[in-house]
Parts: structure tokens; C-alpha cells; sequence
């Protein structure tokens, strides 16, 4: 190394010396903030991306003794699980509240992740919420989350398409008769699958429909068994492959999420199309004659006169065990999934409340027709939770892998996927 | 590199007992000055690498932490047997040759711009490097809007060539899917390889050409009997490092399919397996297994290429 010129070796100990004396400056305030600030305990909330309904929620909430501060997650499902399990597997006590989306509620109760709600508050929560929504938030006997907000599907139809070929729709549908009614007159049914958590929502959906389940004895973990290769997996694949083989099918089907499809419902060729509550304002200001022209009836029937059973989505709140206010999140959750929190949420987001209670929040019947509320209602009622259970990741990758894409769906796909399920959940097949 | 100081054989054997006593001191103050850093090398690579070589032997997930069981050596014969994964390491191979070939060829004819290049030296030499200062995520970004069915160039550019229409989906199909993630990886990493040739070319003795011209050699002749086997160690390094490089690919991977169309390679497996799935046991089995691969594939192509690495350094 070249002799250090004095002139710069001066600069540069001057610079050091400034850089250290600032560091040693913010750490100062830094300290003076923690230890002077004794107003209010700060929970820290993680939360799904949303319009704006948790931070109104979280505002209201707020009290002298504490303050909820949001932070947000990523968009996607499954980042915010790997974000939130690798956080509270190390121990992180930065999170207090978080919201959970159901596939992985188990999971995270499963691994002990998630501080135990006192008894009294279980009670009111299970009391007030839909069964679907305390369904999704049990495990092993237990309530594990409080249910916030509450979301299913419906089949949705152009009026004018509907009116054109004389269908009833008053009455209950199948997904026969919807993929021949499209297909036959130049429509589409528009469903999600593309290889995503959505696809495994509709063959979930299916299989409940037809009275079948995906897992049975969920507690047992990885040896849970298997039932997807059932009569009621057939009639599953049997619809899947009966809409990808017709002309009902959207051209980009196998890539195919609740966008796209709310995209080819807006279109000259849209029909029919599965998708979440949200779905309704979507066409508001961006094409308001088809908004005009959006008629609503019951997820259809898998088999015929067997009852639809809806697929359910939501979120709900847990609390952290590695929390240092566990207490004061408990009653920060009380507040939070209040009926009158879950109308406020509602009318920012279009996420539907969790309880009958809050769907008779005032703004939400301005903005939804009362058929259509109440047909939201039984919806989340009789809704088909996804199994749940803590392997539900592993579960629904392998029916992905298995499933997708939906033209190579046949007879033999649920053997297929079983055989290859129970092998990766004992550890004997890459996932 | 070109200063390295060797002492002379002749004058250690001149005066063993001295040199011996100096260098014994030398080498103790040596290893007293170099143990804080290699101290802290065992923690930060070491350890870990010990703790994935233990955690493989395990079947374990972060989130059933009770459930850990040891299962020896279970996980990898698992991975081995699986298709899977011989199915990600074609395309981890696939994408490794192809890859390397091309930028090899691209890279040499950069080399050579670089290196005979008379006028606005610096602007070419800077403008050549600059795909290789982008960040390999913005980059896989750029060529997956660039190959996009909607809002994508390439598809109306090259709409002449057979096989290519308006509406080509080249991330529907695996194929062109991997057509795409090579065409981002070369361009992002062909000026890497064209400096590494360049410091090569720049090694061989003009007297030499010179020599070679004057005995009537053809430029192909000086080429192929003159520069390429003079630079051999600088290429065996550039295909070397980029060769490693490439069999570690996983950002354009991860941005332009997700591993989707059977595009996963080696590296994204064990992604999957560890982050996504929490399965540490697993994961860890793959990584040591991406691990000994690397390994194989550095000693064969130091093996191929026949060149004393000592040599290569400049020690010889």
C-alpha cells in the first residue's frame, strides 16, 4: 500500500470522527425515546394488504393504554405465511397481532406459535361468528384465531346472457348444466386455475359439493389419510375436465385468478363466473354496464340435488405467544373482530364480516342488495372450510402438482394425486 | 497478480539454518495475523456448512419442531430417487452448457473488440460492461416484459421467424420458457466473461504474433495455434467461474416463471424445499447434494482444460 498522504489521512480520521459522533448522537435519542416514552405500549399488528379497513380498524381500537400499529405483509398468501412463520420460529416478540389467512391457521397453532385465547372471549367469538368462520379458526378442539372477516363465493351471470337462452336461475344450478348453457350459446364459465392457492379452493370446493373431503382425520398430521380418491374426487375431476374440454372454457385458463377471471366475466363472451364477494364493485366505474347487468345465484352444485358447499376464505386475528402484552392484545382482539370493526372493514374492502351481527352495520346495505347479503350469509354458513390441518401447504401443493394443468384433469388424476400426497407427507416424494 | 515474490531455490538452499530460523518466525507472526480472519471465515462458512451437513440427516419442518426424527441418510436417497430431481438438475445442466457455449463465443469476440479497439477506447470497453453492473432481478424483469404476450416486444419484432406468431405465450410452455431464462443469463453475464478473456488476451506476447505473422501464419492460424493456446488458463477460468455460476442459477428463475413449465432448476428445488416448504431436514440434504455437484463439476473442468492451477496463478 502506497505511505498515506497526510493531508487526506486527516480528512478521512475527521470524517470518522463526525460519522462516529453521529452515530453516538442518534443512538443517544434513540435511548432517551425507549426509556422516556412510558405514554402507551405500541402492539404491532401484521397485516394482509387491504384498502385501508385495518388501519381504520386499528385506529379506532386504539386506547390510552396502547396503540395498534400496522405493518404490512406481502401480497401473496403464501409470502405472508413463510414471512410470519420464519419470524415467529425465531422467537421475533416484534409481533403482537397478526392477521392469519385459514390454510395456515392450524399450522401456526400446531407449532405453538399462537398465545391461547382466554376462555370467556372464545366463547363470545364463537358465539357471534358464522359456523364456517369458527370452523376455519379450530384446531384440535380449540379456537386459535378470532374470525375478523368472512369471504365466499357465489356464481355469478349476465343477466342478459341468462335472459337470451331462457335459464332459470332462480332455482338451484349445477356445474353441468352452467358449462353447457356457456358453451353452447358462446360463453364462458371463469374460474381460477392457474397453479395457485385458488385452484386448490375450486377442487376443494368440488369435492365438498359432491359430499367428499380432501382429508379425513386431519389431527393425525402427516398420517392423516388421504381421501381425494373417492367417488367424490371423480365427480371433482369430472367437472374440471368436462369445462376444459369445452368451449365454454376460457382461452387462458390454465393461468386463470380472481383478476382474469372478473376480467373475461366484463368481456363480450362472459357468462358465468365463480369468484369472492369482492367481485360485485369490481366492474362499478370501470364498466358500468356490465355492473348493470350482474345477477347472482348460489355456487353451483357439484352433483345434482346435492347441496353447493362454497368455498370459504376470510382472515382472522391471532395473537403471538412470544408477545410481551399478550393480555393487552387479547383485548385489542375483543375490539378489533367487534361487530361494528367488521361493518367498518366491510364497507373499505368488500371483505364481509365474520358474524351475522356485522352485516347489519348500516353502510354495507347501502351498498350491497339485501338478496344478495343474505345469499353472501348462507353462503359462509354452509360454506366447505379447507381442511384444516397443518400440512394444508404441503396438501394443496400436491394436489397443484397433480391437478394442474386443468386439460390433463381426468378419471385417474385423484388416484394420482392420493398416491402422491401420502408420499410427500411421509417424506418419500419431492414436493 | 504479475508481481508475485518467489524466492529463489538457489539461495534457500545457500543458507538453510538462517532462512529457516526467519521464516519459522515469518510464519509464526503469519498464522497469528491470519487466525481473527480465519476464525471468523469457520463461523460464517464453516459452521453452517456442518449444520446442514447435521440438520440433512433429519427429517424436520420449522413448524413441527417435535416432530424431529432422524432418518440418516433417508433424505438423500429420497432426492436421489425422486424424478424430480434429476428433472430440475437436467434443466440446472441444460441451462449451464448452453449458457457458458454461447457467452464463451459472444464473450471472446467482445475480448477481442476490447482488446484491439483503437478509438473511444473507454466509452466501448464501459458500454460492453454495463448489462453486467444491472442487478440480475431488474434484469430478469426487463427480458420477462421483453418476451411478455402482452406488452412484450419480442413477439412483434421476431414475428417473421417460423415458430414465432403475435401470440405466443413463451412462458405457457417449457421450451421457450428456457429459452427466455438463457437469453436474460447470457446477457446479463457475457461481459463478465469478456473481461475475464480480455486480462487472457492481454497475456499473449505480441512478439509472438509478430513471429507467427512473419512465418506466413493466416489470422485463423494465429487464432487457433497462437492466442487460444496461450490464453488456456484464463479461459479455463472464465468457463470455470461462469460455469459454477450458472449451475447456481435461481433469480431469473424465480422472477420470469416461478419454476413453473418444468423450468425449476437445482437451486430453486432446495429454495422451495427450505423457505417454502420449512422443510429443513430435506433442504439441507439438497443443498449439500448442490454442493457436492459444484464440487464435481469445478475438479472436471480443471481436469478438462489440463491446466495447473498453480501455473494459472502465475506461481509456476
Amino acid at each position: 500500500m502506497a505511505p498515506p498522504s497526510s493531508r487526506a489521512e486527516k480528512v478521512r480520521v475527521r470524517r470518522k470522527q463526525l460519522a462516529v459522533g453521529a452515530v453516538a448522537a442518534m443512538m443517544s435519542t434513540a435511548l432517551v425515546a425507549c426509556g422516556g416514552g412510558s405514554d402507551s405500549t405500541v402492539l404491532t399488528w401484521y397485516i394482509n394488504p387491504d384498502a385501508g379497513g385495518q388501519d381504520a380498524v386499528a385506529e379506532k381500537c386504539s386506547t390510552d393504554e396502547y396503540t395498534i400499529d400496522t405493518q404490512v405483509l406481502p401480497q401473496d398468501a403464501s409470502q405472508q405465511r413463510i414471512q410470519l412463520a420464519r419470524r415467529l420460529a425465531a422467537g421475533d416478540t416484534g409481533i403482537d397481532l397478526m392477521s392469519l389467512d385459514p390454510p395456515y391457521t392450524a399450522e401456526f397453532a400446531n407449532a405453538g406459535y399462537l398465545a391461547s385465547i382466554p376462555q370467556d372471549l372464545a366463547t363470545k367469538l364463537e358465539e357471534q361468528s358464522f359456523d364456517g368462520a369458527t370452523e376455519a379458526a379450530t384446531w384440535d378442539g380449540e379456537l386459535v384465531a378470532a374470525p375478523f372477516w368472512s369471504n365466499t363465493q357465489v356464481l355469478w351471470y349476465r343477466k342478459s346472457f341468462v335472459d337470451k337462452i331462457g335459464l332459470d336461475m332462480s332455482q338451484p344450478v349445477t356445474w353441468d348444466e352452467v358449462i353447457e348453457a356457456a358453451a353452447d350459446n358462446g360463453g364462458t364459465v371463469a374460474v381460477q386455475a392457474n397453479k395457485y392457492e385458488g385452484y386448490s379452493v375450486w377442487i376443494n370446493a368440488l369435492i365438498s359439493g359432491a359430499g367428499g373431503n380432501i382429508v379425513e382425520d386431519a389431527e393425525k398430521g402427516v398420517d392423516a389419510e388421504i381421501t381425494i380418491d373417492s367417488p367424490a374426487g371423480e365427480e371433482a375431476a369430472q367437472v374440471i375436465e368436462q369445462l376444459a374440454g369445452s368451449n365454454a372454457a376460457p382461452s387462458d385458463l390454465s393461468v386463470s385468478n380472481e383478476g382474469t377471471a372478473g376480467t373475461t366475466f366484463g368481456s363480450d363472451e362472459g357468462a358465468f363466473m365463480v369468484n369472492w364477494t369482492y367481485i360485485f364493485h369490481n366492474y362499478d366505474e370501470t364498466a358500468p354496464d356490465v355492473a348493470k347487468d350482474i345477477g347472482y345465484a348460489r355456487y353451483p352444485q357439484t352433483v345434482e340435488g346435492e347441496e353447493s358447499r362454497p368455498p370459504y376464505g376470510g382472515i382472522g386475528l391471532g395473537v403471538s405467544k412470544y408477545s410481551a402484552n399478550v393480555d393487552q392484545a387479547m383485548e385489542a382482539v375483543e375490539c378489533l373482530t367487534s361487530p361494528e370493526s367488521q361493518g367498518i372493514n366491510a364497507e373499505l374492502t368488500g371483505n364481509m364480516p365474520a358474524s351475522p351481527a356485522g352485516y347489519d352495520y348500516p353502510a354495507i346495505g347501502e351498498a350491497y342488495p339485501a338478496d344478495l347479503l343474505e345469499l353472501f350469509q348462507e353462503s359462509v354458513d354452509s360454506a366447505a372450510p379447507r381442511s384444516v390441518t397443518p400440512y394444508w401447504s404441503d396438501i394443496s401443493s400436491g394436489i397443484l402438482s397433480t391437478w394442474h394443468s386443468p386439460t390433463g384433469v381426468s378419471g385417474s388424476t385423484p388416484k394420482e394425486s392420493a398416491t402422491f400426497i401420502q408420499s410427500v407427507l411421509q417424506g418419500d416424494a419431492l414436493l | 497478480m504479475t508481481t508475485t515474490v518467489t524466492a529463489k531455490p538457489g539461495a534457500k538452499s545457500a543458507e538453510p539454518a538462517r532462512s529457516s530460523d526467519r521464516s519459522v518466525a515469518e510464519n509464526r507472526l503469519g498464522l497469528k495475523l491470519v487466525a481473527p480472519a480465519v476464525i471468523l471465515m469457520l463461523i460464517v462458512t464453516a459452521w453452517p456448512m456442518l449444520q446442514a451437513l447435521y440438520l440433512s440427516l433429519f427429517r424436520y419442518r420449522l413448524t413441527t419442531p417435535d416432530e424431529r426424527d432422524f432418518v440418516g441418510l433417508g433424505n438423500y436417497v429420497t432426492a436421489l430417487s425422486d424424478s424430480l430431481f434429476w428433472q430440475d438438475l437436467w434443466n440446472t445442466v441444460v441451462i449451464m452448457v448452453v449458457s457458458v457455449a454461447v457467452e464463451l463465443v459472444i464473450g471472446f469476440a467482445f475480448a477481442m473488440v476490447m482488446h484491439r479497439i483503437i478509438f473511444a477506447r473507454g466509452v466501448i470497453r464501459t458500454s460492453i460492461l454495463i448489462p453486467y453492473g444491472i442487478i440480475t432481478v431488474v434484469s430478469a424483469f426487463a427480458w420477462q416484459f421483453a418476451f411478455s404476450l402482452n406488452n412484450g416486444f419480442v413477439n412483434s419484432w421476431f414475428s417473421w421467424l417460423p415458430g414465432i406468431s403475435e401470440d405466443l405465450n413463451w412462458f405457457g410452455a417449457h421450451w421457450p420458457a428456457m429459452f427466455a431464462i438463457i437469453v436474460s443469463e447470457i446477457w446479463k453475464t457475457t461481459p463478465f466473461m469478456a473481461l475475464l478473456l480480455l486480462a487472457g488476451l492481454s497475456q499473449v506476447s505480441e512478439d509472438m504474433l509478430e513471429a507467427a505473422k512473419v512465418d506466413g501464419a493466416t489470422w485463423w492460424q494465429r487464432l487457433w495455434k497462437v492466442i487460444l493456446p496461450n490464453m488456456r488458463a484464463a479461459i479455463m477460468v472464465a468457463v470455470l467461474f461462469r460455469a459454477l455460476d450458472a449451475f447456481r442459477i435461481f433469480d431469473n428463475i424465480y422472477v420470469m416463471t416461478k419454476g413453473a413449465e418444468g423450468t425449476e432448476s437445482s437451486s430453486f428445488l432446495t429454495y422451495r424445499q427450505v423457505i417454502e416448504q420449512f422443510q429443513l431436514g430435506m433442504g439441507s440434504a439438497l443443498s449439500v447434494l448442490l454442493f457436492l455437484s459444484v464440487l464435481v463439476l469445478a475438479f472436471g473442468i480443471v481436469k478438462l482444460f489440463k491446466v495447473d492451477l498453480a501455473q494459472a496463478r502465475g506461481e509456476g
